[in-house]
């Protein structure tokens, strides 16, 4: 019997697969019924009509070197360019924690990384400053460098690449900021000539950098026994959730200035800022919330089984947890804020649609605002889709939902 | 004990943070020489504004100024919640579609507009598609007699006759017949278990009693007024501003996208079994549709909706961007005006938060009307 029971568990054979011929596959999807074959000549008028316009204009009319000439202003605004070098070793410290996390954890996918390493590689070979291809070769051999790296180390350097990309944030800010008022390798580069998609990061990475730990403390807040704690938090995150970004910037920089002591002067950036973490810390605490409410009550009630008190059951057992369930959550917050951070403009900072807007009322290039928006949009919805792929991975890689 | 001392040393802290933050900003405003009050509201707004629903001119108040934004902003929301829902239904069905070619359409719709700022999008829109339409002297015509012009988009509208109050009378009684046919319907549903769709019927009988008192009236009580190019104008029919026209598509193409991956996880959660039982117990595709799949994803879909329709009113703040006078717009201009910062500000905020708060309330009436009711 159970010699049996083996033999045929040896000869299941596999499902079938299925396998059509190009003119079967275009009968199941495109032409299954009438109704269905209306759909796809609607959907091929459709895109044509709305191709071949744009096309046509990107190839022959669009004027692209309102891009071309003003693209050091779009990706870093008016910092100095003696200072440039900050910015890109920032770029190649990222390229090799990049390449190393490739290394370590990505299997497969060889045409997505070639592609991803031959972008720096193809818009080097298009600029025509020297030091700013040179600098782009570089990232590319940086990241080949981390890929072997990370290849060979493999699982043994896990925490040590997870620890890089928690520390890559603080580091960059540090880079990018400065170090000192005086001393030359690392002076203090005021935060009002940073601009372009410079400033868009940074202002991504600052709001979520601080906004956390005050969204840990709301959401903490909000699920206190104490009510007076409880409706406070509760006050503040509906607050901020129920009002537009745009009158929180607004109130940041017309009445920041207001709240401080007189004599007390804080730059247009740093009130940007200001307003974008206050803004962003009621949304994490509510993402924050989530992670804490799907803890299961057994948690609890075995820390303090075990002897451990209120605040150490909550540092030790609750927020590790909760924290990591949260990670995927808190890249989408970060990708939501990158998209943000764009209403800085209407409050006059530079970032890059607000350089966009500067450029294209420049006397030489009136008119051109669809070639400038365009590219603005196109380096917008890049990095965005980017990163919430990224997010998707990281949510299978982690095991969210997974015990 | 240590819970009270706790909470009134919090409060405590609260009140003097907010104290002395309070006392910076008197001291601030009376070194410009200013107050705290909202009297000023009172005072003549001395600007003009674009577009108002209500009248409105230079001579009217800070207030009425509030009130034309108010209005305006209420109307923008609305309408772009109606038609971003008409579009991310659509394209949320598409992408569930089992032609590849429309499925890959909408899921590069989605991906496309998820991943963009809306401001980015608003400004592209405004000021490379409707501020690059042709001047007004060249002006293309659209479809049924609309106008494309880069002053605005000029579409054919009703004007009223003198048998229009009559007329309104008629639709009146056209609304009455709907509810007692709704009615109608719904005891025909009762008794036999097979009620005749009640919303179908009842739009059926308003439009009936419409139409016949159209007819009926010896002269119809609207004449359609189509706009035309007449010297460097356009004249006749209803002209939508670009800065409207911009707000409003940008609005509702952008929640679309949004609204779309919300239906299609809607249709998603509802368990193929479901679909299969009800097939099995011979009710037509339509029926399937319509008493199995819809009702079981609305209860999915409700929650994340909301949050879309409130996302939608709040980004209608962008129009400061483009220079359509919503609210927010507004606002600005008062408060450069009259220099009450604080007050102004306050206000606005407070606006937006009581329209999040409303559609909040409404939507959760809604959701609990459609919710699961366990036994």
């Amino acid at each position: 019997m159970i010699e049996a029971r083996t033999s045929s568990s040896d000869n299941v054979l596999p499902p079938p697969v299925e396998r059509y011929t190009v003119l079967g596959w275009m009968y199941k999807n495109l032409f299954s019924s009438w109704f269905n074959a209306l759909l796809t000549f609607a959907a091929l008028g459709l895109v044509y009509a709305i191709a071949k316009p744009v096309v046509t204009w990107a190839a022959m009319q669009a004027r692209w070197e309102v891009v071309v000439v003003n693209i050091r202003l779009l990706m870093v605004g008016q910092y100095p360019v003696a200072e440039l070098w900050r910015v890109w070793l920032c770029l190649h410290l990222l390229a090799a924690v990049a390449g190393l996390s490739w290394g370590i954890w990505v299997r497969g996918y060889r045409v997505l990384g070639v592609l991803v390493l031959a972008a720096p590689l193809a818009v080097a070979m298009a600029v025509s400053d020297p030091s700013a291809r040179g600098h782009l070769i570089a990232v590319a051999v940086v990241a080949v460098a981390g890929f072997g790296l990370g290849r060979l180390a493999g699982k043994r350097i896990q925490r040590t690449v997870l620890t890089l990309w928690i520390a890559y944030l603080p580091l960059a800010l540090l880079i990018v900021n400065g170090l000192s008022r005086e001393s030359d390798p690392l002076r203090i580069v005021s935060s009002n000539v940073w601009g372009g998609l410079l400033l868009t990061l940074l202002l991504t990475a600052v709001g979520i950098l601080v906004s956390f730990p005050l969204g840990i403390l709301l959401a903490l807040g909000r699920r206190s026994h104490l009510p007076i704690i409880r409706w406070t938090s509760i006050g503040y995150i509906e607050l901020v959730r129920g009002v537009p970004l745009v009158t929180i910037l607004f109130m940041a920089q017309i009445m920041l200035p207001l709240f401080l002591p007189a004599g007390i002067q804080i730059d247009r950036v740093v009130r940007a800022m200001v307003g974008i973490i206050l803004f962003t810390a009621a949304y994490q605490a509510e993402n924050i919330r989530g992670g804490l409410q799907a803890i299961p009550s057994g948690q609890y009630d075995a820390a303090k089984a075990v002897g451990l008190s209120g605040p150490q059951t909550m540092v030790l057992i609750i927020l590790p947890q909760a924290l990591r369930n949260v990670i995927p959550v808190l890249v989408g917050q970060f990708i939501a804020l990158y998209k943000d951070t764009s209403l800085v403009a209407i409050v006059g900072l530079l970032d890059l649609l607000g350089i966009a807007k500067s450029i294209v009322s420049q006397p030489q290039f009136i008119g051109l605002q669809r070639e400038a928006y365009l590219f603005v949009t196109l380096i917008y919805w890049f990095l965005s889709y980017f990163m919430a792929h990224l997010s998707q991975r990281l949510e299978v890689a982690l095991g969210v939902g997974e015990r | 004990m240590l819970r009270v001392s706790a909470q009134v040393a919090f409060l405590a802290l609260l009140a003097i943070l907010i104290g002395y933050l309070f006392r910076n900003m008197l001291g601030a405003l009376r070194q410009q020489g200013l107050g705290l009050g909202f009297s000023f509201l009172r005072l003549t707004a001395g600007f003009d504004i674009g577009e108002f629903l209500i009248p409105f001119s230079r001579t009217s108040t800070y207030l009425a100024a509030f009130e034309v934004g108010l209005l305006n902003t209420a109307l923008v929301s609305f309408l772009g919640i109606v038609l971003a829902t008409i579009l991310g239904v659509i394209v949320g069905v598409a992408r569930l579609s089992k032609n590849i070619l429309v499925q890959g359409l909408a899921r590069a719709y989605i991906e496309l507009l998820r991943n963009i700022p809306l401001l980015v999008m608003l400004i592209f829109w405004y000021t490379g598609l409707f501020l690059k339409l042709p001047r007004v002297n060249q002006a293309t015509s659209g479809p049924g007699g609309v106008l494309l012009t880069n002053r605005g988009i000029a579409i054919p509208w009703g004007i009223p006759t003198q048998s229009f109050g009559t007329y309104l009378f008629v639709l009146a009684a056209g609304l009455l017949a709907a509810a007692v046919t709704a009615l109608v319907c719904i005891q025909i549903g009762r008794r036999t278990g097979r009620g005749p769709l009640a919303w179908a019927w009842s739009l059926f009988a308003f439009l009936l009693v419409a139409a016949l008192g159209w007819l009926a009236l010896p002269i119809a009580p609207l004449t359609v007024d189509s706009p035309a190019l007449q010297g460097l104008r356009i004249a006749g029919g209803k002209q939508l501003s670009p800065e409207f026209m911009a707000l409003l598509s940008g609005l509702a193409v952008y929640t679309s996208a949004f609204i779309a991956d919300v239906v299609r996880a809607g249709i998603q959660a509802v368990p193929s079994g479901q679909v299969e039982a009800a097939k099995a117990i011979g009710l037509k595709d339509f029926q399937v549709l319509r008493l199995v799949v819809f009702p079981q994803a609305m209860r999915v879909i409700i929650p994340p909706l909301t949050g879309h329709y409130l996302n939608l009113t709040k980004n209608s703040s962008l129009a400061v961007a483009i220079g359509y006078p919503d609210l927010f717009s507004v606002s600005g201009t008062i408060l450069n005006q009259s220099g009450r910062a604080v007050e102004v500000i306050t206000l606005t905020m407070a606006v937006y938060l009581s329209l999040s708060l409303l559609t909040a309330v409404f939507m959760n009436w809604y959701n609990t009307r459609v919710r699961l009711i366990e036994r």
